[in-house]
C-alpha cells in the first residue's frame, strides 16, 4: 500500500527545523506473532504503490512514451509491486495485462489519464493485506528473494566477469548479450571508441547498427534519445562528434542513464579537453579516438562499473565526507592552510574515498562531478595506487574549466611506511628498512576485519595547481603537511575515523525499523548514508575465519547483488521524486520485497528502505529521527565552507 | 637494496627519467628496482610517477630520483619537463614489438638534441622472459630472428646492440617479471655518471622553460566560467 502526500499533518512533510515532534508510538496489533506470515506468500496483487503510478505518469526525460513505462515496469529489478508479474512468469496479474495493452496504445495520451486509470484500478486498499502486513514487521528488505531465486538480478554476480577469449564466437556473443549493462562510445562517423564489454571485434557490427540508427534520426533533425528493445532500455546522448549509448536491464530511468553517460563524457574531456577533442574531429572526422584516449579505458570502465554496481554519490550528485568532530576538521583545515604553497589551486585530503578536508581559493569552488573523476581515478582504478610513489598528473576538470589542463599531485599515505613521525617524511619510502609498524591497533583491525577494510584506510593528499612546473613546490607542501598532520596527531585521527566506517542505523536511532538510508544535504552538495552492514551485505555475513576461497567469492557476489538491489530501490525512488512533472515531497512505496520512503525539502533529500511489512508510521518515525540526527551532526557529517584562502 | 654505511660515503642525487612507448614495461622496471615487486596486467601510468631509490656503489651512494613517465602519445609534450636537467635516462623498448624500438630511437634522438649534454642514456629491451634465451641465460645475441616454439622475440640483440654502440648508449636486455638484469641497469648508470656532474641539482622548478609552446592553461584570474555547474559549497 502506498500513500502519497503533497502536504500531510503527520510524517516528514513538515519543514525540518524545528524538527517535528516524534509521533506517538504505533499501536501494536494484539494478535502479534500469532500468525507467522511467510513473506513469500504475502504478495497480493494489490501491493502496488504510487511509485509505479507516478513513474507511469511522468516518465522523466523519456518524452512520455508508453514503451518506456512498460520496460521500466517489466525490467524493474525489485522493490515495488510491479516487478511481481515478470518474476512469477505465469502469474499474469491485472497490472501486467493493463500495461501490455497500454503499451500498444497508438496515441500519446496525456499522462494524467494514465495515472487516474491505473490509480483507480489498483491503488485500492485491501483490508486483508493490511492485516497480513501488520503481522510480520520484522521481515528484512529483500529477505523473501534471498530465500529463492535472485529475481531480475539473476546473473548479476557475473556482470563484471570478462568475456573469455577461448570459446566460440557464438558463446562469447551469448555472454556478451547476457550482460545487464552496456556502455558504448563511438564517433559520429561510426568508429568505435569504447565498449564496456567485449572486444571491438565482437561489438563492431553492433556499433555500426547503433551508428546507423542514431544518424538516421539525427539527419531528420529529430535526435533519438532512447528506445526499448525487449527488456533493455537504450539511452543515447550525443556530445559533439561523439555518440554515447547506455543499455540497461537494471530499470534505471532515462535521466539517470543520461547522467551516467554525461560522466563518461566528462572522463573523456578530462583526458583531452574540449578544444582538443573538437580539433581532432574538425580536421579528420574519421579519426580513431582510441589512440588519443589510450590508457584511459580502465578509467572509463571503473566509472561504468561503479554505476552498474550502484553509486549513491552519482545518484545524488553529491560527495561523501569523513565524519569528524568539528574541532578536529577545523584544526586539519588550519594545518592545511598553513602549509599551503603559492602555486596551489585546490587541496584535498581524502580517506577511503571520503573527503576529509578541502582548501580552495575564495572565488573557485569544487564541483562534485570533477571530484567524482578524481576519486574514480585514485580509488576505483588501480593505475595510480599500484605505481607507488608520488604522481604528477595532467588532467582537465571539465566542470571547473573544460578548456585546459590542471596538474594534480597525488601521494598516498602508505600506512605502513608513513606512520613514524620522523623528519624522514621527506624521504620517500624505502622498502624493507623501515621499522615495524608501531601501532598495534592497526594490525588488530586488519586481523579482525580482513582486507576489505584496507581501502577504507587509504589516505591520499591531492594538490592541484594550474602550473605544470609546480611539482616540487607541491611536493614540499605535502611534506610539510604530512609532518604537521603526523605531529599534531591529526593523521591518527583521520585514520581512526576512516576505520570506523559508516554509522550503523541502530546506533543512530536504536530500535528504528528502517534498514538503510541516504541523506543528502542539498546546500552542501554532500551526502551521508548508514552502513551497508548487516542488512545489505551478504546474508551469510558472519564469516568464520575458516571460510574457503569459494565461499568467500560467493559471499562477495551476494554482497554485490544485495547492494545492487538496494541501489535499484533508491534509483526508483529518486527517479520518481525527480521526474519532470512530479512535485512530490514525500513518497512512500511498498513492494513485495521492501518498503521505501523518500522525503525532499529545500534543505535535504532523504531516502530510506525498510522491510516490506514495516508500516508507514514506523518508517516516518525512523525518518524523522535520522533527519534530526543529521541536523544535529551536520557539522561532523559535512564539510561546511572548508578552508578558504 | 642493501643499505649499509651510507653515512660515511658521499651521497648524491641523480635525476633519472624513463621514456618509451606505452606498455613496454617502464613502470614494471621501476617497481622491480624500487620494491622488488612485479604486477601482471599493471594498469597504465597516468601522467608520471615520481619515486626514489638508493643505489650503493663502492665509493659513494647514488640516490635516484626517478621519473616514470606515461608512454601514451598524448603525454609526449610533457616529456621535456621530465628530462630537462636529468642526468640519466632509461629508454625502454619491448623486444617483442618492433615499433617500440623505432619509438625508442626517436626518444634517444630527442634526448640527444634537447636534454643536458652530459646525460647518460641506457637503452633497455624489456620482456626478456618472453623469449627463449630469457631467464638467466644472459643476452648472448643468439636469439636473432629465431621464431620457433613460443619465442616472441622480434628484435635481435645484435640489432639493438649495434644501434646502442653507434649512439654511445648503455645497453641491456631485461625482464622486469623475473628481475633479470634490472638492478644491473641502474648500477651501470650510477657508475657511468661522471663524478663531476654529481651535485644536488633540482629539476623543473629551477630551470627556465624549454623551447616548447606553453600548454593551454587555466587562467585563474579570468572571469568565472558562466557555464560552471552547481558547485560544492565546501
Amino acid at each position: 500500500m502506498a500513500q502519497e502526500e503533497a502536504e500531510g499533518n503527520n510524517g516528514p512533510t513538515s519543514p525540518p527545523s524545528p524538527p517535528p515532534p516524534p509521533l506517538p508510538p504505533r499501536r501494536k496489533p494484539s494478535m502479534e506473532g500469532s500468525i507467522q506470515v511467510a513473506p513469500a506468500q504475502s504478495k497480493p496483487t494489490t501491493a502496488v504503490s504510487s511509485i509505479d503510478i507516478s513513474t507511469l505518469s511522468f516518465p522523466d526525460g523519456s518524452r512520455g512514451t508508453f514503451s518506456t513505462n512498460t520496460t521500466r515496469a517489466v525490467s524493474s529489478p525489485v522493490g515495488s509491486g510491479y516487478a511481481t508479474p515478470s518474476r512469477n512468469g505465469t502469474a499474469a496479474s491485472d497490472l501486467a495485462d493493463a500495461m501490455s495493452v497500454m503499451s500498444f496504445a497508438p496515441t500519446l495520451r496525456p499522462p494524467g489519464d494514465l495515472a487516474s486509470l491505473v490509480a483507480g484500478e489498483l491503488n485500492r486498499k485491501s483490508r486483508a493485506w493490511n492485516f497480513l502486513r501488520s503481522q510480520s514487521e520484522t521481515v528484512q528488505p529483500f529477505e523473501s528473494i534471498e530465500l529463492g531465486a535472485p529475481g531480475n538480478l539473476a546473473g548479476f554476480e557475473r556482470e563484471f566477469d570478462e568475456i573469455p577469449d577461448d570459446t566460440t564466437d557464438d558463446a562469447r556473443l551469448a555472454i556478451w548479450k547476457s550482460k545487464m549493462k552496456h556502455y558504448m562510445i563511438l564517433s559520429s562517423a561510426g568508429k568505435p571508441i569504447y565498449s564496456r564489454h567485449g572486444d571491438l571485434s565482437l561489438v563492431n557490427s553492433y556499433m555500426g547498427v547503433v551508428q546507423t540508427i542514431i544518424s538516421f534520426y539525427e539527419g531528420a533533425k529529430n535526435p533519438l534519445l532512447g528506445f526499448t528493445a525487449g527488456n533493455a532500455r537504450f539511452v543515447i546522448a550525443i556530445e559533439g562528434p561523439l555518440y554515447f549509448v547506455a543499455i540497461s536491464k537494471l530499470g534505471e530511468s532515462d535521466a539517470q542513464l543520461r547522467s551516467q553517460l554525461e560522466a563518461l563524457y566528462m572522463q573523456i574531456l578530462s583526458t583531452l579537453t574540449l578544444p582538443t577533442l573538437k580539433n581532432i574531429f574538425v580536421h579528420r572526422p574519421s579519426t580513431d579516438l582510441r589512440k588519443p584516449l589510450e590508457g584511459t579505458e580502465s578509467l572509463l570502465s571503473s566509472l561504468a562499473d561503479s554505476f552498474t554496481k550502484g553509486s549513491p554519490s552519482t545518484l545524488l550528485g553529491a560527495l561523501e565526507c569523513l565524519r569528524l568532530r568539528k574541532s578536529q576538521r577545523h584544526s586539519i583545515n588550519n594545518i592545511f592552510l598553513k602549509s599551503r604553497s603559492e602555486k596551489l589551486l585546490y587541496g584535498l585530503i581524502v580517506a577511503g574515498g571520503k573527503l576529509v578536508s578541502v582548501i580552495r581559493p575564495r572565488k573557485h569552488s569544487l564541483h562534485p562531478s570533477d571530484l567524482q573523476l578524481i576519486f574514480n581515478m585514485l580509488f576505483e582504478s588501480g593505475g595510480i595506487k599500484s605505481g607507488g610513489g608520488e604522481s604528477w598528473i595532467p588532467l582537465c576538470l571539465p566542470a571547473f574549466n573544460n578548456r585546459g589542463y590542471l596538474y594534480m599531485y597525488v601521494s598516498f599515505f602508505d600506512g605502513k611506511q608513513e606512520l613514524p613521525p620522523t623528519a624522514e617524511s621527506a624521504e620517500p619510502a624505502e622498502p624493507a628498512k623501515e621499522p615495524p609498524l608501531p601501532t598495534e591497533d592497526i594490525n588488530k583491525v586488519a586481523a579482525t576485519t580482513g582486507d576489505s577494510n584496507r581501502a577504507e584506510e587509504e589516505i591520499a593528499i591531492i594538490l592541484i595547481s594550474p602550473d605544470k612546473e609546480s611539482f616540487y613546490d607541491l611536493k614540499e607542501m605535502r611534506d610539510r603537511l604530512a609532518a604537521q598532520l603526523t605531529k599534531t596527531g591529526s593523521l591518527a585521527l583521520i585514520r581512526t575515523a576512516a576505520r570506523q566506517a559508516r554509522p550503523k542505523i541502530q546506533s543512530i536511532t536504536p530500535g528504528a525499523e528502517i534498514s538503510h538510508f541516504l541523506y543528502k544535504s542539498r546546500a552542501n552538495v554532500q551526502f551521508c548514508m548508514s552502513s551497508l552492514e548487516p542488512a545489505f551485505s551478504s546474508p551469510s555475513a558472519s564469516p568464520s575465519p575458516s571460510l574457503s576461497q569459494g565461499h568467500k567469492q560467493l559471499a562477495t557476489a551476494e554482497k554485490m547483488v544485495a547492494r545492487r538491489r538496494l541501489m535499484s530501490v533508491y534509483h526508483e525512488l529518486h527517479a520518481s521524486m525527480h521526474s519532470k512533472h512530479s512535485h512530490l515531497k514525500v513518497l512512500h512505496a511498498v513492494g513485495e520485497d521492501a518498503a521505501s520512503l523518500a522525503w525532499i525539502t529545500p534543505v535535504f533529500e532523504f531516502y530510506c528502505v525498510a522491510g516490506p511489512n514495516v508500516s508507514r508510521v514506523a518508517m516516518t518515525q525512523g525518518a524523522n529521527r535520522v533527519v534530526q540526527w543529521a541536523k544535529k551532526e551536520e557539522e561532523r557529517l559535512f564539510i561546511i565552507g572548508g578552508g578558504v584562502f | 637494496m642493501a643499505d649499509t654505511g651510507n653515512a660515511v660515503k658521499p651521497s648524491s642525487s641523480v635525476k633519472l627519467v624513463l621514456l618509451g612507448e606505452a606498455a613496454v614495461g617502464k613502470s614494471s622496471l621501476v617497481l622491480r628496482f624500487v620494491n622488488n615487486d612485479f604486477q601482471e596486467n599493471k594498469e597504465p601510468t597516468i601522467g608520471a610517477a615520481f619515486l626514489t631509490q638508493k643505489c650503493n656503489l663502492p665509493t659513494r651512494t647514488i640516490k635516484f630520483e626517478i621519473w616514470d613517465t606515461a608512454g601514451q602519445e598524448r603525454f609526449a609534450s610533457l616529456a621535456p619537463m621530465y628530462y630537462r636537467n636529468a642526468q640519466a635516462a632509461l629508454v625502454v623498448y619491448d623486444l617483442t614489438k618492433p615499433t617500440s624500438l623505432i619509438k625508442a630511437k626517436h626518444w634517444v634522438a630527442e634526448l640527444q638534441r634537447q636534454a643536458s649534454p652530459g646525460i647518460v642514456i641506457a637503452l633497455v629491451g624489456n620482456k626478456l622472459d618472453l623469449t627463449n634465451d630469457g631467464i638467466g641465460n644472459g643476452a648472448d645475441g643468439d636469439g636473432a630472428g629465431s621464431d620457433d616454439s613460443g619465442d616472441a622475440r622480434k628484435i635481435s640483440t645484435e640489432e639493438a646492440k649495434t644501434y646502442a654502440e653507434e649512439e654511445g648508449l648503455l645497453f641491456f636486455e631485461t625482464s622486469a617479471k623475473t628481475g633479470y638484469n634490472v638492478t644491473e641497469v641502474f648500477t651501470a648508470i650510477a657508475n657511468a655518471i661522471p663524478e663531476t656532474s654529481l651535485k644536488t641539482t633540482r629539476g623543473p622548478g629551477a630551470s627556465h622553460a624549454a623551447g616548447r609552446t606553453e600548454e593551454q592553461r587555466v587562467n585563474l584570474n579570468g572571469p568565472r566560467d558562466p557555464n560552471a555547474k552547481e558547485g560544492c559549497a565546501c
